[in-house]
This record gives structure tokens, C-alpha cells and sequence, in this order.
């Protein structure tokens, strides 16, 4: 469904991406799994069209998203959550959703938002910049649903959350998964995160892929290899 | 103090009170502008004064039609001069934004020149259509004249006019930041471009969008004008230095502060120039403005989240 084929990326001179291939079927989910600096925010900030790409091609059903803006591609059914949550903090929770909904033109919050993370209903009058860590993760997960996507991007998602409220976002986006039908791409360091969410595992090491695998076999020891220091 | 019975002092005070008024109402309609135009997307509109001036030969040109031409028109003729002035600076504003500034974003000290530069050569194209002169419009017969309440204190019309049409402009806009989808997107894209932007909302028509609406506030400052001073193609760069004190001392994207600190500088800008000289009275106020900035650099009202 998404293909990203021969991607690079630099900033400047210094090429970051060195030629990614990566493919995502449907309803499928998958981690990309590597250390600071690895490449891995680079890699969702031109998915998603923050940077431009220097050479290779990203494609989502058929269509060529490489040239377009990054609302187009939102509007072509990507969705993007950021590393460090970027909610809008002086607007309030609802009207953070209700931004994301603007390439729908729907004008109501979805329910199923509200059921997924009942705690935005409670606070949806307040200042998204008053939330806490996780309250403001879950709400740029709403936020980025509220588009209607067919693949969720999500940029270590976990960064900066406690232990328990981890556990819970796992279990929060396999239900996303089932409810919606979507895939997910997600970019972590935790590697029990996600065993927990992931079909498919991909290493990313210095702007490559250096490793991949499917399911069952996902060798905790081998990918926990690549993410120590 | 200087003689004057506390009567009389009453009444200098209730009508230098006035002329503070609409003197707040024109830094009001201009800072509105410029203060959505800034906080929005960092431009520095140094031609901003220039919007106004055209609003104000807008209504001009209106007026004199309305005189000569069709003398029916001429008790009717300011509403239709406050839409057109609107229109035509915001469709001026439109082609600014996509002939000039859209490429200029991220590159503030060149917007500024650039800006600058536009304002220039706004002036020179007045000054060559409408003559060097200073024109003033006809004023339909209701607007003349002044209410008094009592016998030494007088309240002048249009004044109170362009108070009308300052407190409509201003309730406009907030509902327009503030209630619609169009305000989610125009702030949301306030605070982080690039997300905005990734969240599926399209900045650059927003940018476009907002930079008219801001000219075209201008543009109503503009026809409000004409009803208290007479319009020269310099008249808005008289403006802009005031109307950037009192972005900058409200607070970037703050209404309210950019609406209070429109009255307290208009205020004391007003009252004290009765008293003293006016060059004194700017160099009192100004100083007042530095003294409270070097203690609240983020200006008087800035809003109160995490960043």
C-alpha cells in the first residue's frame, strides 16, 4: 500500500538517508527500531513532508506523494504524530482535533476518538499545552486519526512516558488497528513496546535497513543488539 | 494646574478622553491588522500605514463621487466607502501576499526591507494620482455637529461613528480567531507551521487569507480616518511607528492586549498633549512603554501555557 523505494534524504551536503526501501501492506504493522540518530525521525519527517527527499520515490496507492505538501499527502490519507507529541498548545484539546479534521471537512469530533482516549472528552476544554506528557501523546494520536487515515505514523511514540501509561498506548494502538483497518508505521527504542504492537520489524542503522523480520521470527537478542550502545 | 477650575478640568479631560478615544480606535483597526499579520507569520508589514492611506483615498474618491455626481448618494455614501475600502485593500493585500511576501517567509529582515520598500512606492503612486495635497471627504450632514451633555463638554459625531465601527471590526475579527474553523487554522498554524502544515491544514492559503484580512482591516482604519483628519499620502506612515508600540507593548497574538494597550497609549497620548507639547507627550509615553517592556519583555498579555 505505501511503498518508499530508494529514498535519500540529506540535510545539506550530508546525506542522512542512504537509499530505504520499505514496503507496507495493509492493516499491517510495523517498527522501525535503531538508536539516536540512526535516522529514524529524518526517514517520518520526509513520509510525511517536513523535508524534502533527495532522490527516491514514495508511493501510496499508486499515487507519487514525493513532490506534494504535506497536507496533500495527509489528504491522500497519511497521518503524522511527531516526535515530542507538537500539539498546538494554546488551543484547546478539541480544537487540536478538530485542526485535523480540516481535510475531511467534517466539522464534528468523531465519537470513536472520544471512546478510544476517554480523558480528551474530560479535557476538551482545556489548553492542549496544560496537558500532561501522555495526555498530550494520546491527543496527537487523535489528532492525526481525526484525518481518516489509511497508515498511521508514529515517531517514538513513547519517548517520554511512564512505564504504565506504555503498556496501555500498546493496547490502545492494536485497537486502533483492529477498529479502523489501518496500518501503522512506528519508530521506536523500547523494544518490549514493540514486541507488543508490531507484525514486522525493521533495523535502522545510520540512515540504512539492516535487518528485517516477520513475527515469530523476531530475535529479541539479535534487534536488542543493534539498539545498545 | 494651570489655572483651570476642576470644572473645567472635568470637562478637558472628558473630551481629550474623546480624542484619545478615536485616536485608540485608529491604532486599534491598524494594530488589529498588523497584530494577526505578525503573529501569524513573523512579517514585519512595514507598508501596513500604506493600506490605511488607501482605505482613506478609497473613501475619498467615494465621497467625491457622492458630491458630484449622484447628490442623493451623499447621506448614504460611508457605509458603501467603509465595504469598498475593505475590498480593495484586501484585494491589494491578496497580491502583495502572493507576488511578494509568500517569498519571503523565514527571511524577516528582508520582508522588512521589502515591505518598506512597497510602502515607498504606494506613497509615490499616491502622491502622482491624487496630488501632493491633502484631501478631506464631504461629510454627509448627520455626521456634523456634536452632542453635548453639558454646556462646556462636547462629544463630536463622527467620532462616535468611528468608535461604532472600531468595536464592530474588533468583535468581527475575535469571532472570527475565535469561533470559526478558519480562527483553529489560522492559529494553529500561529504555533507551529510545519505541523500545522503535517496535521493536514493548508498554510500557505491561510497565510494568503490572513495577510488581506489584515490589509483590509487596514482598510476600514483607513475610511474611519477621513472622518477625523484630513488624508495626504504620507498620513499612514505617520501611523505605523505608534501601531508597532503597540503590537509589540499588547503582546504578539493577544487581542486583548493589543486592545488595551491601543487605549493606554492613545490615552495618555491624548490627555497629556493638552497639557504639554506633543513632542513631549510622545517622549513621556514612550518612555512609560520602554520602562514596562524592559520588565515584561513578552508584552503585556501573553497567553499562560507550557511551551
Amino acid at each position: 500500500m505505501l511503498t518508499v523505494s530508494d529514498l535519500r534524504v540529506s540535510y545539506g551536503m550530508s546525506e542522512v538517508i542512504h537509499g530505504i526501501n520499505l514496503e507496507v501492506g495493509e492493516n499491517e504493522t510495523v517498527a522501525i527500531m535503531g538508536r539516536n540518530g540512526m535516522g529514524k525521525t529524518t526517514l517520518f519527517k520526509s513520509l510525511i513532508g517536513m523535508i524534502p527527499c533527495s532522490g527516491g520515490e514514495i508511493t501510496f496507492n499508486d499515487k507519487k506523494l514525493s513532490k506534494l505538501q504535506s497536507y496533500q499527502r495527509v489528504a491522500s490519507g497519511i497521518a503524522y504524530v511527531p516526535q515530542g507529541r507538537m500539539v498546538f498548545p494554546s488551543l484547546t484539546v478539541e480544537e487540536n482535533i478538530m485542526a485535523g479534521l480540516e481535510v475531511t471537512g467534517r466539522r464534528k469530533v468523531p465519537d470513536d476518538i472520544y471512546e478510544l482516549f476517554p480523558v480528551l472528552l474530560e479535557m476538551r476544554h482545556r489548553k492542549a499545552g496544560n496537558l500532561s506528557g501522555g495526555q498530550q501523546q494520546q491527543l496527537a494520536i487523535g489528532r492525526a486519526l481525526a484525518a481518516d487515515p489509511k497508515v498511521l505514523l508514529l515517531d517514538e511514540p513513547t519517548e517520554g512516558i511512564q512505564p504504565s501509561i506504555i503498556k496501555q498506548l500498546a493496547t490502545t494502538l492494536n485497537e486502533i488497528k483492529q477498529l479502523r483497518k489501518i496500518s501503522i508505521v512506528v519508530s521506536e527504542q523500547v523494544l518490549s513496546f514493540a514486541l507488543n504492537v508490531a507484525d514486522r520489524m525493521l533495523v535502522i542503522d545510520k540512515g540504512q535497513i539492516v535487518h528485517e523480520a516477520v513475527g515469530e521470527q523476531i530475535d529479541r537478542a539479535h534487534i536488542s543488539s543493534y539498539l545498545s550502545v | 494646574m494651570g489655572g483651570y477650575t476642576s470644572q473645567e478640568l472635568t470637562a478637558i479631560f472628558v473630551m481629550q478622553g474623546f480624542s484619545g478615544l478615536s485616536l485608540f480606535c485608529v491604532f486599534l483597526l491598524m494594530a488589529l491588522g498588523l497584530a494577526i499579520i505578525f503573529g501569524q507569520m513573523g512579517v514585519i508589514n512595514m507598508a501596513h500605514g500604506e493600506f490605511l492611506t488607501l482605505g482613506a483615498y478609497i473613501t475619498w474618491m467615494v465621497s467625491e463621487l457622492a458630491t458630484q455626481t449622484w447628490p442623493w448618494m451623499q447621506d448614504f455614501y460611508f457605509p458603501l466607502a467603509v465595504v469598498l475600502a475593505f475590498a480593495g485593500t484586501f484585494i491589494l493585500g491578496y497580491l502583495v501576499e502572493m507576488l511578494l511576501i509568500r517569498r519571503l517567509y523565514s527571511r524577516p529582515l528582508d520582508t522588512l526591507l521589502a515591505t518598506w520598500g512597497l510602502g515607498l512606492i504606494l506613497q509615490q503612486i499616491y502622491r502622482s494620482t491624487f496630488g501632493p495635497r491633502e484631501v478631506s471627504v464631504t461629510m454627509p450632514d448627520w455626521l456634523m455637529g456634536s452632542w453635548a451633555p453639558t454646556d462646556i463638554i462636547d462629544i463630536p459625531l463622527n467620532g462616535l461613528l468611528v468608535m461604532g465601527i472600531t468595536a464592530m471590526m474588533t468583535l468581527l475579527v475575535v469571532i472570527l480567531l475565535y469561533r470559526s474553523r478558519w480562527g483553529i487554522k489560522v492559529r494553529a498554524t500561529t504555533q507551529n507551521r510545519a505541523m500545522a502544515n503535517a496535521a493536514g491544514i493548508n498554510t500557505q492559503r491561510v497565510d494568503r487569507f490572513t495577510f488581506a484580512l489584515g490589509c483590509g482591516i487596514a482598510g476600514v482604519a483607513g475610511a474611519a480616518f477621513t472622518t477625523i483628519a484630513s488624508t495626504g499620502p504620507t498620513t499612514g506612515s505617520l501611523y505605523i511607528v505608534d501601531t508597532f508600540l503597540v503590537v509589540v507593548f499588547g503582546g504578539a497574538a493577544s487581542l486583548l492586549g493589543t486592545v488595551v494597550s491601543a487605549f493606554g497609549i492613545a490615552q495618555s497620548q491624548s490627555i497629556l498633549e493638552f497639557f504639554l507639547s506633543g513632542s513631549m507627550a510622545k517622549v513621556i509615553t514612550l518612555l512609560t512603554v520602554v520602562g514596562i517592556l524592559m520588565f515584561r519583555p513578552q508584552g503585556l498579555f501573553a497567553s499562560k501555557v507550557r511551551r
